[in-house]
């Protein structure tokens, strides 16, 4: 006889509130050492709590299967390739974790005396020099929280430098490839987006920033290389187009990574340049933070940082690290205390580890391994059904179109990725940047081997094959992963963002 | 020097030749020679991981943390216990090492985790809908702002002078940037001055702006407060300190329309200030305003729960300049910190921590303020943090006996309050025990004698 086949629903489809019982729990509370008085004495009861958060009521082991079990539905870098681009998903070294969890570091409250933080300050202000250094931009605040906040700072420091010029000035320029950040962050900081075009090389179209740079213009916010992958050549021309206007010249750091040790944002011109430490420089992810968003300016910029700023002064007694809040033209701050500390430290540790000769290398090897699996993939046969949206050398990152492929094997860029998660690879970023039809953003980065390059331009070339034979595979994949292809329109149309209990 | 790649020049032979150039430096050819950087960065030369840790554990060394002293210091970020569960599990490279969830068939566990997090951050506010996390506490009372001015479009914001110090600052920052202004409304004995808020309100405040329990430790009486900005149809904010919830009447259950705060105390790290994350709950008619992800529960092609990330087109990616926020990368693993953390310490963990910590507070309120030479700076109800007057001496010096008994006081409110120049604001957390309190008490009365009898205010110790 043949066993029944299970009936129960699937265990690891449940949440923790659905595995919550009345009386279980993981938290034992000191024991109370003082004096008991009653509760009406110390809060009046019409200010305290009438009904308890229903948060759950679980075990300890229990919390920890939940947990431990939902993180086995996550892929992840450690598992596989993740050639998402415009987001450097390189190694995350594992040294960074054990210096973060140094009690000095862990334990260490923002607000402890200057004098008794002096190994953190200094790691700071190390961490801001070697930025500075990197950026080719002297100053730097670490304060912004990620890329976007970053953004904002410098957005608000080019609003606070034309205000205190006595100047106001109403709008800003982003190319149209520009990441969806930088045209939000000019809305939230006041000021009017104005596009500014592409030109056939995929760089910025001169001719329509000179007509678009008038008096009314504030800033460029530009990304070089391109979130097309391409170093703009013209950047020389463009820094004089806005500078000539009395405008400010804005770096997205996301494609960093491409240039460190190669060529500087300020040499370039730029003005102010946001760093994404959790791209270029290490710091993990974590499915979506925390990251941070340091920026480096130049002189005329200085003024009007965030407070406080990490200084260091020299006195009889030697260095001392301090938090100068003394800043009478700053735009204030950004958020509390100083910054993400702890992912200070991990890029940190990271620059300490590469230097100036492993940063370049790790640049050189991010462009090396981008034009290999782009050769790779041209040489594959993929070219014909997904082209490289400029054929050119690229940087670290190219863009490929899914269009013919699309039109001849009748998959869209969505069936394509969705595909190649049953090959366990994250696929690349898709539709974006958004004047390419189809797109393919693929980033490969330095820390991936050339075997595994081969392996992906070998599961593309497969996949447009099986597509050539049958195209219902592709656009009915994922098959090998915990959900397959989720409704998504039902959940913005009826949203279900929090469990009913 | 370490390098985490792996070309060998075998490798770069034959991928230079794949490629069709010559060399490396023909792949850097679009960039003009006048902007090559010709030198290497001077920078210190890269190390071997060894030396890494020795150099980092020396910088860490030369800092005092809470493993160091016995702290009182809080002002926004607390010592609570942080368990080992929640080390495991965030360690975890599923957890630690993905970007941000746009494949949801390989991100189930992040996105699951997130919803988990917007039903907790929902239960503990007592509003129907949050996101999945923004930076930190103060900035998020900069983004709650911004949904407020995006509602209503007034141009004014009124703020506590009990918000925190950097919240309001914050605030400023932002608002500057999205064309609101800011003003403050007083304290009156440690707590919101209900006249002066209502003298104050007018329809063209956007919002208002309160914290519970306010900076100085005062619970306030939001109730009261958030009436009187209804009023005039402004959108109230509540920053709030989410431990204390435990045995606070929830902000969603006084009138409340925008819940935030620093979520730090649940689960995470002290780390000198962050990474932490800042949690953002809020009325049901904002559900389409809120700033950054949101993950929601839906079903597959064959019928099977899942969650994905949803309501994007609020999100800059999707509606770029006319997006509600401009947050792309929040605090994810921050936030599953804060659920792992909600889930650990359960229904009737969280009465209870709150329980103890309203307890030993006061202990410690009465401990204090029974010392000669110490007053409190107000009379309001306090849950986990206080505000002392030490009249007439030199707080700073006070301060410093106390560091070198291996004590940390406190936070000196002279710092940002200068009307409040001789004020200390001593904060506990369930690590902070009688005996220690005891200690404490005894030091300050020490430091206290010893100060008076010692030189003139002004020169420190």
């Amino acid at each position: 006889m043949t066993p029944a086949a299970p009936t129960a629903p699937a265990d690891d489809q449940r949440t923790i509130y659905e595995r919550s019982q009345p009386g279980r729990r993981a938290f034992v509370a000191p024991a109370l050492d003082v004096p008991a008085r009653p509760l009406d004495e110390l809060l009046p009861a019409r200010l305290r709590r009438s009904a308890p958060a229903r948060l759950p009521e679980v075990s300890e082991p229990e919390l920890v299967r939940h947990y431990h079990r939902l993180s086995k539905r996550n892929f992840d870098l450690d598992t596989g390739f993740y050639p998402l681009g415009s987001c450097t998903m390189k190694h995350n070294p594992k040294l960074h974790e054990r210096v973060a969890a140094l009690p000095g570091n862990a334990r260490l409250h923002p607000l402890q005396d200057e004098r008794r933080a002096q190994g953190a300050l200094e790691l700071m202000w190390n961490l801001q020099e070697a930025l500075g250094e990197i950026a080719g931009l002297p100053h730097v605040s670490l304060q912004p929280s990620a890329g976007s906040h970053g953004e904002l700072a410098g957005v608000l420091l080019t609003r606070a430098y034309h205000e205190d010029r006595g100047e106001h000035r109403t709008k800003v320029l982003t190319p149209d490839t520009a990441h969806g950040t930088n045209p939000a962050t000019v809305t939230m900081a006041g000021y009017e987006v104005v596009k500014v075009g592409t030109n056939a090389d995929g760089g910025v179209d001169v001719d329509d920033l000179r007509a678009k740079a008038d008096e009314q213009v504030a800033c460029l916010m530009l990304t070089n290389p391109s979130t097309l992958g391409l170093f703009d050549p013209n950047i020389a021309e463009i820094a004089e187009i806005v500078h000539g206007v009395g405008a400010t010249l804005y770096y997205d750091g996301a494609n960093l990574n491409a240039i460190m040790g190669i060529t500087r944002p300020g040499d370039m011109g730029f003005d102010i340049v946001h760093f994404n430490l959790h791209k270029s420089f290490t710091q993990p992810h974590g499915g979506g933070g925390p990251g941070a968003g340091p920026i480096a300016v130049s002189e005329r910029i200085e003024p009007y940082l965030p407070r406080p700023q990490v200084i260091r002064r020299e006195d009889d007694e030697g260095a001392a690290f301090l938090l100068d809040e003394e800043r009478p033209k700053s735009i204030g701050k950004l958020r509390g205390f100083q910054g993400n500390y702890g992912v200070f430290v991990r890029s940190y540790a990271y620059i300490r580890s590469l230097g100036a000769e492993g940063l370049r290398e790790a640049s050189e090897v991010a462009v090396l391994n981008a034009n290999y699996l782009l050769a790779l993939l041209k040489r594959a046969g993929v070219a014909e059904y997904l082209p490289v949206a400029y054929d050119r050398l690229c940087m670290h990152e190219f863009v490929l179109s899914g269009a013919p492929m699309k039109r001849e094997l009748g998959i869209r860029t969505l069936d394509l990725a969705k595909r190649l998660l049953d090959f366990g690879v994250h696929p690349p970023t898709v539709y974006f940047p958004l004047l390419v039809d189809e797109a393919l953003l693929i980033e490969p980065t330095e820390t991936e081997t050339k075997e595994t390059l081969e392996r992906f331009a070998e599961i593309v070339a497969a996949i447009l094959r099986e597509a050539a034979e049958d195209p219902e595979i592709a656009r009915n994949a994922p098959y090998s992963t915990p959900v397959r292809r989720l409704d998504e329109a039902r959940a913005a149309k009826q949203p279900v963002i929090r469990q009913p209990l | 020097m370490s390098t985490y790649t792996s070309a060998t020049d075998a490798d770069r032979r034959a991928m230079l030749d794949a490629i069709g150039v010559a060399s490396v430096e023909e792949l850097f050819a679009d960039v003009p020679a006048a902007l090559r950087l010709g030198r290497p960065l001077a920078l210190p030369a890269g190390m071997a991981e060894q030396e890494v840790y020795e150099h980092l554990k020396e910088l860490a060394g030369r800092n005092v943390s809470c493993e160091d002293e016995i702290s009182f210091l809080g002002a926004g970020m607390y010592d609570h216990y942080v368990p080992s569960l929640i080390d495991t599990l965030t360690s975890r490279s599923e957890f630690l090492t993905p970007y941000t969830p746009y494949q949801p068939e390989i991100s189930q566990g992040g996105l699951q985790v997130m919803f988990e997090y917007q039903t907790a951050i929902s239960e503990l506010t007592g509003l129907p809908v949050s996101n999945a996390s923004v930076y930190e506490g103060p900035s998020a009372v900069g983004a709650a702002a911004y949904l407020a001015k995006l509602t209503n479009g007034r141009p004014r914001v009124l703020a506590s002078r009990g918000v925190h110090p950097h919240s309001r600052e914050t605030l400023t920052t932002l608002a500057r940037g999205y064309g609101q202004t800011v003003e403050e409304v007083p304290l009156r004995d440690g707590a919101t001055d209900l006249e002066a808020l209502t003298a104050a309100l007018s329809d063209d405040v956007s919002a208002v702006v309160l914290q519970q329990p306010n900076f100085l430790g005062a619970v306030e009486d939001v109730a009261a407060l958030t009436a009187a900005a209804k009023a005039v149809g402004a959108i109230v904010i509540c920053a709030c300190d989410p431990i204390p919830l435990g045995v606070l009447e929830p902000p969603g259950a006084q009138g409340v329309d925008i819940a935030v705060g620093e979520g730090q105390t649940l689960g995470n790290r002290l780390d000198f200030g962050g990474p932490s994350f800042g949690f953002f709950a809020a009325a049901q008619e904002h559900i389409r305003k809120l700033p950054g992800r949101i993950a929601g529960e839906t079903v597959d092609v064959d019928g099977k729960r899942g969650f994905v990330l949803t309501l994007q087109t609020r999100e800059q990616h999707i509606r770029r300049e006319k997006a509600t926020s401009n947050i792309c990368t929040a605090q994810a693993l921050n936030a599953l910190a804060g659920v792992v953390y909600l889930g650990w310490l359960g229904r009737q963990g969280l009465v209870e921590l709150g329980e103890l910590l309203l307890q030993r507070t006061a202990y410690a309120r009465e401990a204090l303020c029974a010392i000669e030479g110490v007053e409190p700076l107000h009379e309001q109800p306090v849950v986990r943090e206080f505000a002392l007057r030490l009249p007439g001496v030199d707080v700073d010096a006070v301060v410093e006996r106390l560091a070198a008994e291996g004590i940390n006081a406190g936070y000196r409110l002279g710092r940002t309050y200068p009307e409040h120049a001789d004020g200390l604001l001593v904060a506990l957390t369930e690590r902070r025990t009688r005996a220690q309190i005891d200690r404490f008490a005894e030091a300050l009365a020490g430091a206290l004698a010893a100060e008076r009898g010692a030189a003139p205010a002004g020169v420190g110790a």
